[in-house]
Order: structure tokens, then C-alpha cells, then sequence
């Protein structure tokens, strides 16, 4: 316990104390105290917190879209075999570092990628079209991230879900979208609500893919964190926005204790 | 199976005028909906696995470009590995391997502290009674939800004001390094490990640990002769999952490293961030080949234990 105390708490208090403090000459936290930086961070960095909230939101609906008939998909295949592998295949990108898969997707969408390549080559375009370094690659960076994340708790709801309430609303004469939005979806809707806090909340914390792919309208709210603590930085403002960032992040994991799947994993 | 929606056309089954249209509506749903449910996983897969194909296919192409294919070649491998071999390259390759067993070490030694530290904490919430139960239970779950970037910003606003302190107190200047590094992925493996065991203990039946005592045993003969033997396939998870993830980190060792303590995420972060030499795509395809070994491994690993603890 003391490890946790020690390690995690006191760091978080710190960073919590600093935020209230002047920043120093060397950027480092000193007295008095003072609120300004979270009215900086306010008035400022708005923008960015809610670009930031936009893109996540966008990336979890995304996530949502393909993940759910992904995980549906795999889970009513028949064979065991079958779902193993295909649950392989969604999770060994997974298991495969970050910033490999970042680099990987920046080949592809880059000015000089593959998929301009094929755009000119199709005669679709007649000049390459820069797509890195807009908010859309770092979207489209975000949902290749973290979509494993959404599939999985979306199987497992899938999985449990007993087939024969499906049939049953057939038999009483619902059709598919019926059956689908009174019977399916509120079933699994636990592994929706859990998939998409998996997705919800590192993608509000995300750093990596906005500073690879993103430009600086891509900025996001792990970048403004990340540019104050760097060389003579502002400490104090720094930890203001993680702050901010901190008490986003536990809105999201209230909304899932509420919300989300019961029990432990 | 259904009577809602029959996958015929309606009209030849002598169905009534006025309900045709909506069971052609039906029908329709129906058509969608199955395409729908393969087209979409496809268009996921293909999404997930078509730029790791990319890159690999391209680690191999004889230009430095990954659009256009100018002919197979090793080139690019040949250059990652001629440095080992002692011949001069101009690929970082001395750089790239101290990072590697940079990476290697720090996830060692982490990943044994955090499992023995994750064991420990697990057994104690599950099996302690204290006050603050539920909140060193809730605590477990923090470290897992908070943003990495707001973990890494706090253990180094954290490590800063520790070294100012120790220099004020006894002079001795202390700076990031291994030890910072190790002590911040400990402190983040320590929840995954002890989450991992908890699920293992919580389907372990606590009579048996009362038999063992029944049976004469000592808490510490009952712990090593009964408890850790049927954790141990938990514990097991939970180490590979830290190794793993302490492999994997980049955000959190970005802020707490120093110098010459490079990982390898570091390392490709650098890479990404100055020049992008060609040599990254071969570099990429052997972090992708070397994780999916491990993978492997580690599901070979599991099954043995799985297949031992039911013994």
C-alpha cells in the first residue's frame, strides 16, 4: 500500500498543490498562491480542452460503429476456432507498440503514402492531398488505437447474450430493427458503456498521436501538458491543465460506475 | 426461423396487399443487416492490418519509399545488422541495441517488483481486515484509468522536488535514470498485477485454505503449499501483462528517463520525430516480429499453467 501512497497518491497531490502555486524563473513551482493558471487554462487552452473532448467523442462513435458489428460479427460465428482466431487478429495489433502502429498508419496516409498513391493513380485526385497533420489523421489515429479496446467488452456482452430473446422477438412479430434496438442493444448496452470509456478516456489523455499526426490544429490536451514540463516550462500551468484533464477523465469513470458493466473482470 | 421476416418476396406467398410493403421493408432491414454484419468486421480488419502489412512489405523494398516498389531487397535489414557484425553502417545500430536491453532490463526488474508488490496488495484487500478496505480497493483501479500523460507529468514534478529536497538535506545530487524509471513502471504495473491475481483469488474456494489449517498447517505453510500454487497462473498473467505493458510504455519513461536510459520506445520516438531513416520500417518489422513471439509464448505459458493448476 505504501508503494500506491507513495508513488502515485503523493505524486498526483503535488501536481494538484503546484497548479495553485506562481511559476518560478526556471518555470518551477514557487509561492504565493494563486488561481491564475486555471483561468489561463480556461480562458486560453478552452479551445483545445474542447477540440480535445470533440475528438474523443468522435473517436469513441467511431469505435462504436465498427466495433459493435465487429464484435457481433465474431461472436456469432459458430465454430470456437474461428472466434479465437478472429479475436486474434483484433488483438495482436494490440500487443504490437504504439508508436510502430502510429508510424505504420503515418506511411499509409502521408503525402508521399500509399493512399495518395492510389488516390492520383485513380485519377481521383490530381494532387496528392495532405491528410496528415489534420485533425482527421489524428481522429483517424485515435479509432486505429484504440478499436481493440471497443470490440472487446462489446464480445463478451454479445457472447452472453442469449440468442433465444432474439428469436422470441421475431416470433412476436418484431423485425430486425426491432429486435435489434428493443432486445439486443439493451442486453449488451453494459459492454457498450465499458467499451466506450476504454476508448473515452485515453483518447481524452492522448499524446502520441496528436504530436505524430497531428499539426497544430490537431493539438490536443496531452500536448499542452507535455509542451509546459519540457525545458524551462511552467510547471504550475502544467499541472493546472492536468488538473483539468484529471477531473475529465473521473467524470468519465463516475458515468461508468454508473452506468457500466457490474462485477469484476 | 423467423415469421416476421421471411427471406421471400411477399407477393407470391398470398400475403395481403396492404402488408406487403412493410414485410418488403422487412426484408430489406434483413438484406442490410447481413451485409452490413460481414462487410463492416472486414472493413475493420482490413483497417487494422493493412499498414502493419504495409510496413512489412516495404521493410523489404529495395527504395527508401513506402509507396513505390522498386524490387526486393535486404538492404535495410543488412543495415540495422552490419554494425553488429562490426562494419560500419550509417544506422544508429549501437544506439538502437543498448536501447533494447534498456527496455529489457527496466521491465525485468519491474515487472518482478510489481508482481510480488501486486501479490501482496491483492491478498491483503481480499483477505485483510482493516479499516479502508473498499478505498485501498478503489485505489487499485486508479492507476489504471489515469491519463499516462498525467502520470508521467506527476512523477516527475514528483521526482523534482524529492531530488531538491535530498540535495538540501545531504548534498548529494541525485538525477532521473533507471531507478526513476523502474519506480514509475512499478508504480503503474503494481494495480494491473494485483487486478489480475484478484480475478484468479476471487474464483479460488477458501475452504481449502481452512482444510490446510485444519490439517495442521501454519499460515505459511497453508500460503506456500495451497494459496500460491492455484494464484500462480494469475500471478503468471499478471507478470506478463506488466512485462508487457512496461515494454510497451512510452509517455510515462518519456518524463521520468534521463540521459543515456533510452528505451526502445524511446528510441523509435526520436527516430520518428528528426529524420525517419528508411532503416525504421526493418526496425518496426522486428518489434512487430518480437511482440507477436512473445505473444505466442506467453499463451503457450498460460495454457501450461492453466492445465497444471486443474491438475
Amino acid at each position: 500500500m505504501a508503494w500506491l501512497v507513495l508513488f502515485f497518491l503523493l505524486p498526483l497531490l503535488f501536481v494538484g498543490v503546484a497548479s495553485f502555486m506562481t511559476r518560478g524563473a526556471g518555470g518551477q513551482p514557487i509561492q504565493p498562491w494563486t488561481l491564475d493558471h486555471y483561468q489561463r487554462t480556461f480562458d486560453v487552452f478552452g479551445p483545445v480542452i474542447w477540440r480535445t473532448l470533440g475528438f474523443a467523442a468522435l473517436t469513441t462513435a467511431l469505435c462504436l460503429m465498427v466495433g459493435y458489428p465487429t464484435a457481433m460479427y465474431i461472436a456469432s460465428r459458430q465454430r470456437p476456432a474461428v472466434r479465437l482466431v478472429l479475436l486474434f487478429l483484433v488483438l495482436l495489433p494490440f500487443w504490437t507498440n504504439f508508436l510502430v502502429r502510429t508510424y505504420a498508419l503515418i506511411t499509409i496516409v502521408q503525402r508521399e503514402g500509399l493512399l495518395n498513391e492510389w488516390l492520383v493513380r485513380l485519377g481521383l485526385v490530381q494532387d496528392p492531398v495532405q491528410m496528415l497533420f489534420t485533425p482527421t489523421a489524428v481522429v483517424l489515429g485515435l479509432v486505429y488505437g484504440y478499436l481493440p479496446f471497443m470490440v472487446l467488452p462489446i464480445y463478451a456482452a454479445v457472447e452472453r447474450l442469449d440468442r433465444r430473446y432474439v428469436e422470441a422477438a421475431n416470433d412476436l412479430g418484431a423485425n430486425d430493427w426491432r429486435a435489434f434496438w428493443r432486445v439486443i442493444w439493451p442486453l449488451t448496452l453494459p459492454g457498450v458503456v465499458a467499451g466506450s470509456m476504454l476508448v473515452f478516456i485515453p483518447a481524452i489523455g492522448a499524446f502520441v498521436t496528436p504530436d505524430l499526426m497531428g499539426g497544430t490544429g490537431g493539438l490536443m490536451i496531452g500536448n499542452l501538458v507535455q509542451s509546459q514540463f519540457r525545458g524551462r516550462g511552467n510547471v504550475p500551468l502544467g499541472s493546472a491543465i492536468s488538473m483539468v484533464l484529471l477531473v475529465i477523465v473521473f467524470v468519465g469513470v463516475l458515468v461508468y460506475a454508473r452506468w457500466g458493466e457490474r462485477g469484476d473482470p | 426461423m423467423t415469421r416476421a421476416a421471411p427471406d421471400r418476396d411477399p407477393a407470391r406467398d398470398g400475403v395481403p396487399e396492404e402488408r406487403r410493403d412493410a414485410l418488403r421493408r422487412d426484408l430489406a432491414t434483413r438484406r442490410l443487416g447481413r451485409v452490413l454484419g460481414w462487410a463492416v468486421p472486414l472493413v475493420a480488419l482490413a483497417f487494422l492490418w493493412l499498414p502493419i502489412a504495409v510496413l512489412v512489405g516495404f521493410s523489404f523494398n529495395d527504395a527508401a519509399s513506402v509507396s513505390t516498389w522498386r524490387g526486393f531487397s535486404l538492404r535495410w535489414y543488412e543495415n540495422v545488422f552490419s554494425s553488429l557484425a562490426g562494419g560500419g553502417s550509417r544506422f544508429q545500430t549501437d544506439l538502437l541495441l543498448r536501447s533494447v536491453m534498456n527496455s529489457l532490463w527496466v521491465a525485468g526488474v519491474s515487472t518482478v517488483i510489481a508482481t510480488t508488490l501486486g501479490t501482496m496488495f491483492a491478498l491483503a484487500v481480499a483477505r485483510g481486515r482493516f479499516p479502508g478496505r473498499k478505498l485501498f480497493d478503489a485505489l487499485f483501479y486508479l492507476p489504471v484509468v489515469i491519463p499516462d500523460i498525467t502520470m508521467g507529468v506527476s512523477l516527475a514534478v514528483f521526482f523534482r522536488i524529492v531530488f531538491e529536497a535530498w540535495q538540501q538535506w545531504t548534498g548529494m545530487r541525485l538525477v532521473s535514470g533507471f531507478g526513476t524509471i523502474i519506480i514509475a513502471h512499478v508504480a503503474f504495473n503494481v494495480a494491473y498485477v494485483a487486478i489480475v491475481v484478484r480475478a484468479r483469488l476471487a474464483t479460488m474456494d477458501p475452504s481449502l485454505e481452512e482444510a490446510a489449517r485444519d490439517l495442521g498447517a501454519n499460515d505459511w505453510q497453508a500460503f506456500w503449499r495451497i494459496t500460491f500454487p492455484i494464484l500462480f497462473p494469475g500471478v503468471l498473467a499478471g507478470a506478463l501483462l506488466a512485462f508487457t505493458l512496461s515494454l510497451d510504455d512510452f509517455v510515462i519513461t518519456f518524463f521520468t528517463a534521463g540521459v543515456g536510459t533510452t528505451t526502445l520506445p524511446l528510441f523509435v520516438y526520436g527516430l520518428l520525430k528528426q529524420r525517419v531513416p528508411p532503416e525504421i520500417n526493418a526496425v518496426s518489422t522486428l518489434m512487430i516480429v518480437a511482440s507477436i513471439v512473445l505473444v505466442a509464448l506467453s499463451l503457450v505459458l498460460q495454457r501450461r499453467g492453466a492445465r497444471r493448476s486443474e491438475t
